[in-house]
């Protein structure tokens, strides 16, 4: 990448990372390098058991134990509240969603493998360690819940007790009706069951979290692994500890990578706080890698059967899909809106499908919870529409480029209204799949089809055309869909007295660059050096508010905030201009970094405003106050959309099943770049992490609930040889309705691959004379030398 | 990890001493299985007896055969130029374990005395015929693996050094675990003194000789002679590999060895 390295330091700037030199030379600073004076360690006792009864805990020797100053079980936390969940989803009947509780220590029963059944806290983490073996549980073991069709059954082991069923909610979007009727007159239907693959997040630093209590001041501070400080103050303290916020202090420092699993709220980071208080000591509890695993909320674990319907020319006419969708034992924080409204209404895809109707049960299972996980509901949305595509054009015997490029929505119909409640803005879809097939010599596959199979290999291409609603949210919308809280975000902007500046954003970062790309912005609209300018992020004491990064929003929101608050700054700053260069306020323009008279040389400088401001000698105080310094809250008026063609060759070894990629190809639709580098790179995770869910990683539970993929001996991650090297080129539609017509690019290359990568899998197979419609992920070699022997 | 004993003797006879003298003594050779067991708690030990300092490294060439000591490295095993000259199959499947830190730590004789049924080594040791010497005697490789994680050592014995004879062909062929890169099955196809060898890992408890194959292949050493052989063992199966599948691969990887070397 240093070849791309660019001295623009504004906005298209491909600047290095300014936070790279401290992650790569270890000098970040993570939750766990904090340590506070008089610190105590918690470890928690966990269930071995997917599903139990639990008759007693006898916690009398793990009390006594060297170094321990105190034991908890749900004997002492039943008072407090369960974790909460952040939207409530509605079926079809109207009736709300099953909602049951979700305590912080496990009460009477343990509903999943790794569901904390107790808290031990001592001196030293061994001390706690030790005394936690002491914990004595009387586990009455009982049937479990696993498999979500067979949980759905009469008959079937209830995850809660004291719920009808398994059935969290029954949800359906779309006219049924004319679905039906489209159908009915369809000239060619195609038939698809999937599974969308369930995923264990396994971001590099394990969750941790330290609770602190001052009982002078009765504040409480939680440092912890979070990608939304200011939801985890809100959820924690309104619903589980009844701490207001200004007692409450929520700290996220360096964090090493979320991919959604550290949005939610976690009972560990509630304990620790409460605990602190309880004991009056510092707790801290940092997870180990087996904890992680069973703990951190799983993504995924979607098992699908979807329809198209297609008229003799290839048109689409209809769509439907019906989903199971596991939640796990418990709802996690946003568990309950991805397969729904993050999902179903994905599933128009890039395409004019003018009726489609998706429902959606949610069922509840003794495993960890499943919630976000990096682009939450669309990749599975995508990975239907997508495969069902491109089996519709292996029936019909039409290119599955040549199908999709006869389906997609044109430039000339935006904005796009969908059959599944969303206004795409802009795009142009065909643009960019022509891009893409002419960067990756679609027209030349054949050739390499047959150099490979000269080799012995099987090859296949596959497309994939995605589309993500990104920048979330509308607060008003997503209200009306059952989100308990606003999707806006904040932003301060304070100008110092010598002109640089400080920007507190909500948007906390983990990875992901705002540092870089949040201060390109600022010295690009303020024309003032990239170095005058400093992000805040992640403490609850010192920015404003925040929703925090999740869903590719952080410079479609978050950047929009930003740039909001500079607008209000250049805006004072006219004002303060005209003072002193005794012009009216509408004569000032702001340009190059100066205030100046339009059509005049007089001018004063970005330095002499802001220096204006606080020593405000000559200053209009009658009228404006001193200081410059300015918030913004930003609410999208819209999702964004981008959108992008990708294109991926395999080669699959015909003894061993083995699929190894070729080449892949991105081409994606972002909007305006702020940095085309840190894009690249979010590209190219997100395809690794898409390659990963599609060939390599898999979580494993077995009949009784036992999770059998529990370390990486056995859940297999992306490693750099299992990657090709990446193509990555954009196209660019600009978002029309922020300021800075930007999309967002954090999961796109999740979404965007595993279909790609299925239909190549697919494609070489069938080219090689097997007889395949479809394999679900990962496309493991026993799984396609399964395939192979049976067709 | 739980508290233990930890003892860094300077020799083989001291470290036996110590291992003898421990109520539950255990040897720490490059520790790639031992520390993160210990770690996780899933084994207790009151003793730990570090190989480090025993000086048991060293991989020099006597006459026909390659003679490594026990606590020699992967790393030193693959980039030896007496192994690369002599049995390069060797160090080719010594460079094929794990990692470069598993091979910067990972030793021979700790990966063939916690024996592994996934580990690369045995399948070196089995195929090439190896001599395992010990403090006490030396063991044939056709007594030396017993099954799953089980080997022909006593109590406390401990393993010094490995001779490989060397072949006039061998290779190895290797299908990984896509998850640990542990071998999912494991061929190594020999041409020795004694007749060709044919070892198998990773499939079953324990590394095996795949004698059907090394009958037909003496009559005919080539790939296709091998078509429709179909080694029968008590197969391994799991999340990764089917045992039908390991089944499979068995012929598939030694295929692969024997085109290698034909």
């Amino acid at each position: 990448m240093n070849a791309n390295a660019t001295t623009n330091s504004g906005i298209g700037g491909s600047v290095r990372r300014r936070e790279d030199s401290r992650f790569l030379q270890g000098r970040g600073k993570y939750t766990d390098d904090i340590n506070i004076a008089g610190q105590t360690y918690a470890v928690f006792v966990r269930s071995p058991h997917a599903h139990a009864r639990i008759n007693g805990i006898d916690t009398a020797a793990a009390a006594a134990a060297e170094g321990v100053a105190a034991v908890f079980t749900a004997e002492h936390t039943k008072d407090i509240g369960g974790v909460p969940t952040g939207w409530q989803v509605h079926s079809k009947d109207g009736e709300p969603m099953a909602e049951p509780k979700h305590p912080v220590l496990a009460e009477g029963a343990a509903r999943h493998v790794g569901d904390p059944v107790a808290m031990v806290i001592a001196a030293t983490r061994r001390q706690a360690r030790d005394a936690a073996e002491l914990v004595t549980v009387d586990y009455d073991p009982q049937p479990a819940a696993v498999d979500m069709k067979a949980a759905l059954a009469d008959g079937a082991a209830k995850v809660h007790g004291d719920l009808p069923g398994n059935l969290c909610y029954d949800w359906e979007l779309g006219d049924k009706a004319a679905v039906d009727e489209a159908f009915a007159g369809a000239a060619h239907v195609t038939k698809l069951d999937l599974v969308n693959n369930r995923l264990i997040p396994n971001a590099v630093e394990p969750r941790c979290a330290i609770g602190d209590y001052d009982s002078v001041s009765g504040e409480h501070t939680l440092y912890t692994t979070s990608q939304n400080p200011h939801v985890i103050r809100l959820l924690m303290g309104a619903f589980v500890l009844s701490i207001p916020e200004h007692k409450l202090r929520v700290v996220a420092p360096d964090v090493g990578g979320g991919f959604g699993s550290k949005i939610f709220h976690y009972a560990e980071e509630a304990l620790v706080t409460w605990a602190a208080a309880q004991i009056k000591k510092p707790v801290k509890w940092t997870a180990e890698r087996s904890e992680s695993f069973m703990s951190d909320a799983h993504g995924r674990d979607h098992v699908t059967h979807a329809e198209l319907a297609l008229d003799a020319n290839g048109k689409f006419l209809a769509l439907r899909c019906s989903t199971l969708a596991n939640m796990g034992a418990y709802l996690s924080t946003f568990a309950p809106c991805i397969p729904t409204y993050l999902h179903g209404t994905l599933l128009a895809g890039q395409y004019a499908t003018p009726a489609i109707y998706c429902e959606v049960k949610a069922v509840f299972t003794n495993t960890v919870p499943v919630d976000a996980y990096r682009g939450a509901g669309r990749p599975e949305a995508t990975f239907i529409l997508e495969r069902i595509v491109d089996q519709a054009a292996a029936e019909t015997g039409v290119d599955p480029a040549e199908l999709r490029r006869r389906n997609m929505i044109q430039p000339e119909q935006f904005p796009y209204q969908t059959p599944v409640a969303l206004q795409y803005d802009t795009g142009n879809y065909e643009a960019t799949l022509d891009q893409a097939l002419k960067a990756a010599d679609y027209a030349g596959f054949e050739a390499r089809r047959k150099q490979s199979a000269a080799a012995g290999k099987l090859r296949g291409v596959g497309l994939s055309c995605y589309i993500e609603a990104c920048g979330i949210a509308p607060s008003n919308v997503v209200g009306s869909l059952g989100a308990r809280a606003g999707l806006y975000e904040a932003a301060t902007v304070r100008v110092n007295p010598t002109g640089s500046v400080v920007v507190f954003t909500g948007s906390h970062a983990h990875g992901q660059g705002h540092e870089t790309t949040f201060a390109q912005v600022v010295s690009d609209m303020l024309g003032i050096d990239y170095d005058a300018v400093e992000i805040v992020h992640g403490d609850t004491a010192k920015v404003p508010f925040g929703m925090g990064t999740y869903g590719s929003r952080s410079i479609a929101v978050g950047g929009a905030a930003i740039a909001k608050a500079v607008d209000k700054i250049i805006a004072k700053g006219k004002k303060i201009a005209a003072h002193l260069l005794e012009a009216g306020e509408g004569d000032i323009v702001f340009e190059n970094g100066a205030f100046k008279v339009a059509g005049t040389d007089r001018e004063k400088s970005f330095g002499d405003i802001a220096l204006t401001a606080y020593v405000p000698h000559q200053y209009p105080l009658e009228s404006l106050e001193p200081g410059l310094e300015e918030t913004a809250f930003y609410d999208p008026a819209n999702f964004t959309y981008p959108a992008g063609t990708y294109v991926c060759e395999v080669e699959v070894d015909p003894d061993t099943g083995q699929v190894t990629v070729a080449s892949f190809h991105a081409s994606d639709d972002f909007g305006n770049l702020i940095n085309p580098m840190i894009v690249e790179g979010q590209v190219h995770g997100g395809l690794a992490q898409g390659i990963g869910q599609a060939l390599l990683e898999n979580c494993v539970y077995d009949a009784e609930g036992q999770l059998l993929s529990g370390s990486y001996m056995d859940y297999c991650m992306p490693r750099a040889d299992d990657l090709p090297s990446f193509q990555v080129d954009t196209t660019v539609t600009a978002c029309t309705h922020n300021p800075l017509g930007v999309k967002g690019c954090g999961e796109a290359g999740a979404i965007g691959a595993p279909p790609a990568l299925i239909n190549a899998v697919v494609n070489a197979l069938n080219g090689g004379g097997h007889s395949i419609a479809h394999l679900d992920m990962p496309a493991t070699p026993q799984k396609v030398w399964a395939a192979m022997q049976s067709n | 990890m739980y508290d233990f004993n930890y003892h860094r003797p300077a020799s083989a006879a001291d470290a036996a001493a110590a291992r003898k003298a421990a109520a539950d003594g255990v040897y720490l050779a490059g520790g790639m299985t031992l520390l993160p067991t210990l770690k996780q708690r899933l084994a207790r030990s009151s003793d730990v007896v570090d190989l480090a300092a025993t000086g048991l490294t060293g991989i020099s060439r006597d006459g026909g055969a390659i003679t490594i000591g026990a606590m020699s490295t992967h790393d030193s095993v693959a980039t030896s130029s007496e192994v690369q000259s002599a049995i390069p199959a060797l160090g080719i499947l010594a460079g094929g374990i794990g990692d470069p830190q598993v091979r910067n730590r990972g030793t021979i004789g700790g990966s063939i005395a916690n024996a592994d049924p996934a580990a690369d080594y045995p399948a070196a040791v089995l195929g090439l015929n190896a001599t395992v010497h010990t403090d006490r005697r030396a063991i044939g490789a056709d007594d030396f693996f017993t099954g799953m994680f089980e080997t022909a050592l006593g109590d406390g014995e401990l393993i010094t050094k490995v001779t490989f004879p060397v072949p006039a062909a061998a290779a190895y062929a290797k299908f990984a675990n896509p998850a640990s890169r542990y071998a999912i099955v494991g061929v190594m196809v020999a041409k020795t003194d004694g007749g060709i060898r044919v070892a198998v890992t990773g499939a079953a408890g324990n590394a095996f000789r795949a004698t059907a194959m090394e009958q037909v292949l003496a009559g005919d050493f080539s790939a296709a002679v091998l078509d429709g052989i179909s080694v029968d063992a008590d197969y391994n199966s799991d999340i990764h590999a089917s045992a039908e599948y390991r089944r499979h691969l068995v012929g598939v990887m030694a295929k692969r060895a024997v085109r290698e070397i034909a």
